[in-house]
């Protein structure tokens, strides 16, 4: 019977896979022992991650991945950039062979609890599903879509949140479900759908592949919330402070109005406490944080510029993503981009 | 073994052979030992892979079960023959999903059956051109990706106008990317015996064929079958109709907003699977004519040429019902793929039972359950075509006597 029990145990073995233990502190270390911080980020998203004409990566994820490299390396080449899929990306953080990922993945109970284990330390992206439609029909509202035919790509949620807006407003319509982005995106172009759905800003990514960019645009509805975060693993408090406190720190330098231009000057002469702690010039803010060294806000905005630059940089109207800033404004200008105090 | 026509020395030489052996030296024990291992090995597997599944999953949370099918599915779907809302049941878009399946294999097979048939014949010709027309295509065909073909018919399809520059072709139709748009009758419980009176006609007219065939056995004479199934098929629902007080109401399609309302449709991701698979399927089941053609005998033409038969006839009445014994094995085959091959539909978001299935697993995260469900479905209907086909196969099947 040992044959057997061979095949049967290496049946169990193909079967079982196993879930590592994580110990405090350890995640952190390990990548300052690597001295590389590995990022897992999308596999090539106009504005996001997208490798340039010399192959290096580019977009808003990838300065965030840079800027944490800063903060926690204090240098922001030190970096590796590891391309994953929607299907990859978990199970390439749980394995352990991306310390990060900054994906546009988006933050939600099941993943943040149970099996999974993940952690969102902070949001640094907030997006919705939203509708995209040619110019030509004169369309201003999703709920003038009545019997309109809907190109969907199959996910866990988009079909849902479509079905369910139209359900709220009354309105019919017909889903176009086609796997392949590309096919999908070839049935709206030959006007085999009215309107295709996706997150706002997949949907803007989406349109400057299409022929004619300007002839499309995204209505106003935002039918679910998706509020994108760089992703860990749970059971390091210390990276996920490391992580929150430097997508804050970006988002606090855009409210106090220290920008890639001036950082420099208003460390030297800004007398505003705010800011001097802020840039640490006075406190021990990094220290607490067990940052790489207490002026690593000021290098990460030398470098890379406040959130708001970053943002318009690779995402904003000047680009041909042309976001607006939205959701992800300021909440002094009315946005959702709130950093708690750095004191 | 026959123990019951053995011999007395053949006992003898038994029982000899049995006394001097050991059992693992006798076939029939050790066959039997081999069996009971086999047995032994394949519950084991089974059982441990089964073991696995379920601890696996509930290490992740997650139980196994069918109740999900009675839950709210919340989805749309693109096509359905029976009334279908995001509010119904996992379950039944399921079955939405497995009746928009067999619509495509039902009528596809059928089709491709018959175009395969003209193709096969018609590769024979003695006319090359012809000939090699049907050649060329079979082999194009034969020889490109499913798939590919499938994607290149949709954009096709999908390259037709808008629908408001839709082509009409004849008043009430219109052909346009949101597919083929008809006047239909719009259904209502009062129809039902129209359907039955339709069912009964053909059956009537089944009858009255094979009456028609003893008349032409006894007697000789042949009388034309077409008058009496028109009259049957078309007059039997008409009467019931007009008994029903004509329950008939028609809807023509009409360009309202973005879309026609009214009227049945032929949407273009069903009817590129239909072209996509019937194509591919015809080229074939062709080659397979093809060979049950040539397996006929020559002799068999120059006899019925002898007795003074056109060639249409000989083809119609001697060697189609002959080479349909060699022909009709590998036609189940064919028919098998296709219904398996319908399955691509979820390529060009034809809402086929894996398409729908997808959907499901998506939002439920019953993967294990999804499959077991979708392949026990094809399997069903795999094993119904070979039932039919076989029973079909004994009945052409030379008969020796």
């Amino acid at each position: 019977m040992k044959p057997i029990l061979l095949v049967a145990a290496a049946a169990a073995a193909f079967v079982t896979l196993g879930v590592p233990a994580v110990e405090a502190g350890r995640d952190l270390d390990a990548i300052k022992a690597r001295g590389v911080l590995r990022c897992g980020v999308q596999t090539g998203t106009p504005g996001f991650a997208v490798p340039d004409a010399q192959g290096r990566w580019q977009g808003f994820n990838v300065d965030l991945c840079r800027a944490m490299a800063i903060t926690i390396l204090g240098d922001p080449s030190k970096v590796e950039f590891i391309p994953t899929t929607t299907q990859s990306r978990f199970p390439a953080l749980t394995n352990g062979e991306v310390d990060m990922l900054i994906n546009n993945a988006t933050q939600t109970l099941t993943r943040d609890t149970g099996v999974n284990r993940f952690n969102f330390p902070a949001i640094k992206f907030y997006d919705g599903q939203a509708l995209l439609v040619p110019r030509r029909l004169n369309i201003t509202q999703g709920r003038q879509l009545n019997g309109a035919t809907v190109c969907v790509q199959p996910g866990t949620t988009t079909e849902l949140n479509i079905t369910d807006f139209f359900r709220q407003n009354n309105i019919r319509f017909t889903p176009l479900v086609i796997d392949s982005v590309d096919e999908l995106r070839r049935a709206y172009e030959a006007g085999r759908c009215d309107v295709f759905t996706n997150d706002y800003a997949a949907l803007a990514a989406l349109r400057t592949q299409l022929a004619r960019p300007a002839d499309h645009v995204i209505l106003p509805d935002r039918l679910s919330k998706e509020p994108l975060g760089p992703v860990i693993r749970q059971g390091d408090e210390e990276l996920t402070n490391i992580v929150a406190w430097t997508v804050w720190a970006l988002v606090d330098a855009e409210e106090n109005g220290v920008t890639q231009a001036n950082v420099d000057r208003i460390a030297a002469s800004s007398t505003n406490p705010v800011i001097r702690r802020l840039l640490g010039v006075e406190g021990n803010m990094g220290q607490a944080l067990g940052a790489s060294s207490p002026t690593y806000v000021q290098q990460i905005v030398k470098t890379f510029g406040n959130y708001g630059e970053i943002y318009n940089r690779h995402l904003g109207p000047q680009t041909p993503l042309g976001l607006e800033r939205g959701m992800n404004d300021l909440w002094t200008r009315g946005g959702l981009m709130y950093a708690p105090p750095a004191r | 073994m026959e123990v019951g026509t053995m011999s007395v020395s053949e006992a003898n030489q038994e029982r000899i052979t049995q006394s001097k052996t050991v059992w693992y030296n006798d076939a029939q024990t050790r066959g039997l030992v081999f069996q009971a291992m086999l047995l032994v090995l394949v519950v084991v597997i089974g059982f441990t892979a089964y073991q696995n599944m379920i601890a696996n999953m509930a290490a992740r949370g997650l139980l196994f079960g069918f109740d999900y099918l009675g839950r709210g599915a919340g989805f749309e779907i693109g096509e359905s023959l029976i009334p279908y809302t995001a509010t119904d049941t996992y379950g039944r878009a399921l079955l939405v999903g497995l009746i928009n399946t067999i619509r495509v294999a039902i009528i596809g097979i059928v089709l491709s059956t018959i175009l395969g048939v003209f193709l096969g014949i018609a590769r024979l010709s003695k006319n090359p051109l012809l000939s090699g027309l049907v050649g060329g295509y079979i082999e194009v065909i034969r020889n490109t990706p499913l798939v590919l073909q499938l994607v290149f018919w949709y954009s096709i399809i999908n390259a037709f106008p808008r629908p408001r520059e839709a082509i009409s072709p004849f008043p009430g139709f219109f052909l346009s990317n949101r597919g083929l748009k008809i006047p239909w009758i719009e259904w209502n419980d009062a129809l039902w015996p129209v359907v039955w009176a339709f069912v009964a006609g053909i059956v009537a007219t089944i009858i009255a064929a094979r009456a028609y065939k003893r008349k032409q056995d006894e007697t000789g004479k042949i009388t034309p079958l077409w008058p009496t199934a028109l009259g049957l098929i078309l007059g039997l629902p008409a009467l019931a109709a007009i008994a029903m007080g004509w329950p008939i109401v028609p809807t023509i399609p009409v360009l309202a907003g973005f879309n026609f309302e009214g009227g049945a449709t032929l949407t273009p991701e069903f009817f590129a699977l239909l072209l996509g698979l019937t194509l591919y399927t015809a080229a074939f089941t062709a080659e397979i004519v093809r060979a049950g053609i040539l397996s006929v005998s020559k002799g068999q033409w120059e006899a019925g040429r002898s007795l003074g038969l056109t060639d249409g006839r000989i083809m119609r009445l001697i060697v189609l019902p002959q080479a349909l014994r060699v022909i009709i094995p590998p036609l189940t085959s064919t028919f098998l793929n296709f219904t398996k091959n319908t399955s691509l539909a979820t390529v060009i978001g034809y809402p086929d039972l894996v398409h729908v299935s997808n959907t499901t697993m998506n939002q439920t995260g019953r993967a294990v359950e999804a499959i077991l469900i979708f392949a026990s479905i094809y399997l069903t209907l795999s094993l119904l075509t070979s039932a039919f086909m076989n029973w079909y196969n004994a009945r052409v099947a030379l008969r020796e006597r």
